[in-house]
């Protein structure tokens, strides 16, 4: 086994773990810093999955800017005492077990596959190479995801305004 | 040189979405629901370049980069929309968001 292929399993169980560890937090900011491991360690994954354009933006879109706007918003809105519940079933007990049917199937599928598991061949997409195939097969992909972030900006801007009526007592501004 | 099979990369990213998808179906938190989202939306961005490594093909690429920017705009709307939530009603708990009542 060469020291490639090897990679992938202690990067694939930082990841994992990370991630159960961010999923099961009951502190958000404890969960985003665990989420951010998580993304970092996907951006080496994508490095040995011959995609460093894809790893570089990996680190810089969801564990940079995501994360660090999540982390804002915690602080910002404070920390919020949940009140206890009583236990139910229904909270954690059937959503586990959906994840866990839907994890389990895939899995087994997974390992039955026709062909006998065989590693992957290392290549690599350069940075130059994906950005003038983007620009060249996906431009309308791209027009339409700087409309979108047009329209997400505006959608954050007018959603942040305040709304709550001038006088007591009435329900729209 | 070869990396691991498409199989254990493909096991990976659906154990990470079905961990995803019990964080947002179990949390009440609307920001822990959010998070459970981008966790899913990952597992696929993982999914997808270990497919562009397998096909040798370049379009898993160029959809990973477009997910990445959709997760952003998600992200800024849906954090938008919490403090714009949290000021209106005090609270970020998902059940106490029962009713259609603008």
């Amino acid at each position: 086994m060469s020291l490639t292929q090897f990679l992938f399993y202690p990067l694939a169980a930082v990841i994992a773990v990370s991630t159960a560890l961010a999923v099961t937090r009951r502190e958000p900011v404890h969960a985003v810093v665990y989420l951010v491991v998580s993304f970092f360690a996907t951006a080496v994954l994508f490095a040995l999955l011959g995609a460093p354009l894809v790893a570089v933006l990996q680190i810089m879109v969801p564990a940079g800017a995501v994360m660090v706007l999540f982390l804002f918003v915690i602080m910002l809105l404070g920390s919020e005492l949940s009140k206890p519940r009583p236990a139910s079933p229904f909270r954690w007990g059937v959503p586990a077990i959906l994840a866990l049917a839907v994890a389990v199937c895939g899995l087994l599928l997974l390992s039955d596959a026709p062909e006998a598991a065989s590693p992957l061949a290392m290549a690599k997409a350069s940075a130059r190479e994906l950005g003038t195939f983007v620009y060249e097969h996906y431009w309308p992909a791209v027009e339409g995801i700087s409309v979108l972030f047009f329209v997400a900006l505006a959608g954050a801007c007018f959603l942040v305004k305040d709304f709550r009526p001038a006088k007591a007592g009435e329900d729209r501004p | 040189m070869t990396t691991a099979p498409m199989e254990h990369v493909l096991a990976l990213a659906l154990i990470l979405f079905a961990m995803g998808a019990f964080c947002a179906l179990a949390r009440r938190n609307l920001i822990l629901i959010l998070l459970g989202v981008e966790v899913m939306l990952n597992a696929c961005t993982i999914a997808l370049v270990g497919a562009s490594l397998k096909w040798q093909a370049l379009g898993g690429q160029a959809f990973a980069l477009v997910l990445m920017a959709l997760t952003a705009a998600e992200a800024a709307v849906g954090l938008a929309l919490f403090v714009h939530v949290r000021k209106r009603a005090g609270t970020l708990d998902s059940s106490r968001f029962d009713t259609m009542r603008g």
